[in-house]
C-alpha cells in the first residue's frame, strides 16, 4: 500500500523557476493569505499557551500571564522532559536499526547472486502492501506474549526492518559503477569491508534522507505506543499529551497548547536543518 | 468434501489467473492456487469445514479459497510483469558480484527477514485466525466463532452480500469495455468515458448496502470512513494543487514562503487534533468566541453535532496533509517544460486551457501517488487526530474503521470481533493495491522524472 514504484528524486530546485513578468504584488498577497491561514492554528496555539483559563474565556487577543506557570506544569509536574527523552531514544534506535538492516539487505540484493533471490525480493516487496495498522491487534498479542509490554524492545523491534529502506539502498547501489566492487574484490576485501569503506561513504545523502524521514515517522507514532505502553514512566511524547488534556483544575487549554507546540519542535528543527535531503528523499517516505 | 472441492477449485483458478501457455506456467499456477487456498483455510483453522459448521459457512470457505487462489495467481503475474517491465529479474545478473559461500547473502538478509516474518507476516496470518475466535484480551479461554464475526457485520441475506458487489463490478467492467471498444471521438466513447468515474461511486454504494444497518451496525462505520476519507483526499489534493500553483512562480523570498507552507507536514496527527480541538472548542475556542462576541450567535458544539465533528476532523487532516501535497505538486509542476507552456500560450491557449492540456497530464503520476498516500493517511494515521478531537463522538459519527477496530478490540477487549474488522479493512487495502497496480500498468506513464 505504499510507494513502491514512486522512488523518484523530487526536489524543489528541479527545473527552471517560472518567471512572473510584470506586477508581483498579487502573488505576494496570495502567498501571505495562504500563510496566515495555514499558520493560524499554530499562532493561535502559541497565544493560548500564554493565557490562563480566565484570560481565554475573556476572549483576550494579547499574550496572557500564564506561560511560566504552564511551562512548570508541563515540564516539571507532567514530566514532558522524560516523555521527550523516551521518544528520542525510540526514534534513535529505530532509525539506526533500520539504516543498518537496510544497508545490509541492499548489499545482499545488489552484490550477490543466489538461488531464490527473486523470491526473497518478492517476499520483501509484498510487505509494502501490509500496513501495520490492519494487523495491529494480532501484533499486540504477539509482542505481549514475548513479554515486551512496557519495554523499549516492544516499542522498537517490530519496526526495526524496512522494505522501503532496503529498496532505497538497493536502487542506490545498483546505480553505482560496478568497477568499485570488482576493485575491492581484487584487493581481497570482504563484503562488509566493502560496505564500510566504499559504499557508506558514497551513500551519506541517501542515509541522511532515510534517517530524517524515519525520525519524523517514529516521533509522530501514536497508535502503537498507546497499545503497548501503559506505564506512564515509559510512555512516549505523543501519547503523553493525553495526560495534559485535563489537569487538576479541569480543562487545561494553556498547558496543552504549550506542550503540543513543544512536542512539534524536534521534528520541525530536523525538517528545517535537513530540508534538502529531506525533500529529495521525500518521494520515498512511504510509511514504514 | 468441502476441503477437496476447495483445493480443486483453487488449483483451477490458480492456473486460469496465472497463465497456461507453458508447462512451467501451469505448474506455477497450480502451486500458487493451492498455496493461496491453504494459507486462507489454515489461517481460519479449517473452521468452515468443521463437522458443526453451517452449510453457508462451507460455501463461503470454498469461495474464500477460490478468491485467495485468484489473488495469489493474478498478483504474482502482475508483479512479475512489472519486474520485467522495469528491466529487473533475469537481467540482473551483473559483473562485480561477490563469489563467496552461499550463506553470505542469507546472513546479510537474515535480520530483515526475521523481523518481517515475525512482525508483519505472522501478525497478518494471526489476524485471520483471531477473526474466527471468541477471545478476550488477557483471557486464556478461546471459543470458536468461525465466520460469525463477519456475518454479523453484514446484512442477513447472503444473496444481497454476493450479488450487489458482483453486479457493480460487472457494471464497471462493462463500461470500461464499452469505452475501450468504442471509436475514439464518437459519442459512445465520450459518454462511456464520462460515466466511468461513477462506476466507483456505484461500487461504494453497493458495498454500503451489504453492511448491517441495525443500530450499531457496521454500515455507519463504513459510511464514516468513506465520507471522511474521500473528503480529506479531495480537499487536500485540490488545495495542495492550488497552493502549488500559487508558489510555483518566482517572486522574491519564494523559498521562505515555500518552507513555511510545507513544514506543518512535520507536525503529528495528534498535535493536529489538539490544535483543532482548541480552535473549535465550544467554550474556549476562537470560533465560539467570535460568533458569540461579534455576531451574537452560539457556535455549534462539535461534540454534539455530527456534521461539524466530521468537518473538524477533515479540516485538521487536510491542514496536516497540505504541506506534503504542496511539496509533491510543486515538484511535479517544475518538471513541466517551460517551453511547452509558452508554446501553448503562443498558440492562443488561455490559462485554463494551458492548465488542462499541458499541466494536468504531466501531473497525472504525482496526483495518483498522492491519492494513494492521502488515502493511507485518512485510513490509518487519522487515528491520532480523532483520538484527541472527538474520540468517535457524537454517537459514533466520527468513528472510522481503524478507530472502531481499536474500540472493539482493545477498549472492549473483544479481540475476535476487532480482528474480523481488521480483515475487512485488510481487504479494502488489498483492493486498493490491486487497483493501484492496474493503474500504474496501464494509462499512466512515469516519464523520466
Amino acid at each position: 500500500m505504499a510507494a513502491h514504484d514512486h522512488h523518484r528524486g523530487f526536489s524543489l530546485h528541479v527545473g527552471k523557476p517560472g518567471l512572473i513578468k510584470g506586477r508581483t504584488w498579487p502573488t505576494h498577497l496570495g502567498l501571505w493569505i495562504a500563510m496566515l491561514v495555514i499558520l493560524f492554528p499554530l499562532l493561535y496555539a502559541a497565544l493560548i499557551s500564554t493565557q490562563t483559563n480566565a484570560e481565554i474565556f475573556r476572549f483576550q487577543l494579547t499574550p496572557g500571564t500564564g506561560l511560566g506557570k504552564h511551562f512548570d506544569q508541563v515540564w516539571n509536574d507532567r514530566a514532558l522532559d522524560r516523555l521527550m527523552w523516551n521518544s528520542l531514544v525510540q526514534a534513535t534506535i529505530i532509525t539506526v536499526a533500520k539504516t543498518v538492516l537496510s544497508l545490509l539487505a541492499g548489499l545482499a540484493f545488489v552484490y550477490f547472486n543466489f538461488r531464490g533471490k527473486w523470491l526473497v525480493f518478492f517476499f520483501v516487496l509484498i510487505t509494502l502492501m501490509m500496513p501495520t495498522e490492519v494487523m495491529i491487534l494480532a501484533l499486540f498479542r504477539i509482542v505481549s506474549d514475548l513479554g515486551w509490554k512496557d519495554t523499549m524492545a516492544g516499542l522498537t523491534v517490530p519496526f526495526a526492518a524496512s522494505a522501503t529502506g532496503a529498496f532505497l539502498f538497493r536502487q542506490h547501489f545498483a546505480n553505482l559503477p560496478r568497477d568499485l566492487s570488482e576493485a575491492s574484490q581484487i584487493d581481497g576485501a570482504s563484503p562488509l569491508q566493502f560496505l564500510f569503506k566504499i559504499l557508506i561513504p558514497l551513500s551519506w545523502n541517501v542515509i541522511g534522507a532515510l534517517a530524517v524521514i524515519q525520525f519524523v515517522f517514529v516521533w509522530n507514532m501514536y497508535l502503537w505506543p498507546v497499545l503497548i505502553i501503559s506505564d506512564q514512566d515509559k510512555q512516549v511524547v505523543q501519547v503523553g499529551l493525553q495526560g495534559l488534556q485535563t489537569l487538576d483544575t479541569g480543562l487545561s487549554f494553556g498547558p496543552l497548547m504549550l506542550a503540543a507546540l513543544m512536542v512539534s519542535i524536534p521534528p520541525a528543527v530536523v525538517f528545517l536543518a535537513l530540508q534538502k535531503p529531506f525533500m529529495a528523499g521525500f518521494a520515498l517516505s512511504a510509511d514504514k | 468434501m468441502g476441503i477437496i472441492s476447495s483445493f480443486l477449485l483453487a488449483a483451477a483458478i490458480g492456473v486460469l489467473s496465472f497463465g497456461y501457455r507453458t508447462k512451467r506456467e501451469v505448474a506455477l499456477g497450480l502451486a500458487l492456487g493451492i498455496l493461496g487456498a491453504s494459507v486462507i483455510l489454515a489461517a481460519l483453522d479449517f473452521c468452515t469445514f468443521a463437522s458443526d459448521a453451517e452449510s453457508t459457512e462451507g460455501v463461503m470457505g470454498v469461495g474464500l479459497a477460490g478468491a485467495f487462489a485468484w489473488m495469489f495467481g493474478s498478483g504474482t503475474k502482475a508483479i512479475l510483469r512489472k519486474q520485467e517491465a522495469a528491466g529487473l529479474g533475469s537481467g540482473e545478473i551483473r559483473t562485480g558480484t561477490f563469489r563467496l559461500g552461499w550463506y553470505w547473502p542469507w546472513l546479510l538478509l537474515l535480520p530483515t527477514l526475521v523481523i518481517l516474518v515475525f512482525f508483519l507476516y505472522l501478525p497478518a496470518y494471526r489476524t485471520f485466525t483471531l477473526s474466527t475466535k471468541l477471545t478476550r484480551l488477557g483471557a486464556p479461554r478461546v471459543g470458536e466463532r468461525c465466520l460469525s464475526n463477519f456475518s454479523e457485520l453484514l446484512v442477513p441475506s447472503p444473496a444481497v452480500v454476493v450479488a450487489l458487489p458482483l453486479a457493480s463490478i460487472g457494471l464497471m467492467w462493462g463500461i470500461g469495455l464499452w469505452h475501450n471498444r468504442a471509436e475514439p471521438g464518437s459519442f459512445a466513447h465520450g459518454f462511456s468515458g464520462a460515466i466511468r468515474p461513477f462506476g466507483i461511486v456505484i461500487f461504494l454504494f453497493a458495498i454500503y448496502y451489504i453492511f448491517e444497518d441495525v443500530d450499531g451496525g457496521y454500515r455507519q462505520i463504513y459510511f464514516n470512513t468513506v465520507i471522511v476519507s474521500s473528503a480529506i483526499v479531495v480537499v487536500s489534493m485540490v488545495a495542495g494543487l492550488g497552493l502549488a500553483y500559487l508558489t510555483y512562480g518566482y517572486v522574491r523570498g519564494i523559498m521562505v514562503y515555500r518552507t513555511l507552507l510545507i513544514w506543518p507536514y512535520a507536525i503529528s496527527p495528534p498535535v493536529a487534533g489538539i490544535l483543532f480541538f482548541m480552535m473549535f472548542n465550544a467554550t474556549g475556542g476562537i470560533f465560539a468566541a467570535v460568533a458569540d462576541n461579534w455576531f451574537g450567535f452560539d457556535f455549534p458544539d462539535y461534540a454534539r453535532n455530527a456534521t461539524l465533528a466530521r468537518i473538524t476532523i477533515v479540516l485538521a487532516s487536510v491542514w496536516k496533509l497540505l504541506g506534503y501535497n504542496l511539496l509533491f505538486f510543486l515538484a511535479g509542476l517544475q518538471t513541466v517544460p517551460r517551453e511547452q507552456i509558452d508554446a501553448a500560450a503562443i498558440d492562443g491557449a488561455n490559462s485554463f486551457q494551458r492548465f488542462r492540456k499541458v499541466i494536468m497530464p504531466a501531473l497525472g503520476p504525482i496526483a495518483f501517488f498522492l491519492l494513494i498516500t492521502n488515502l493511507t493517511y485518512s485510513f490509518f494515521d487519522i487515528y491520532g487526530t480523532i483520538d484527541f478531537l472527538t474520540k468517535g463522538a457524537p454517537a459514533g459519527a466520527t468513528s472510522v474503521a481503524i478507530y472502531e477496530i481499536i474500540r472493539v478490540g482493545v477498549d472492549n477487549g473483544d479481540l475476535g470481533r476487532g480482528a474480523a474488522q481488521s480483515v475487512v479493512l485488510f481487504l479494502a487495502v488489498i483492493a486498493l493495491t490491486a487497483w493501484q497496480f492496474k493503474q500504474s500498468e496501464g494509462r499512466i506513464s512515469y516519464g523520466s522524472a
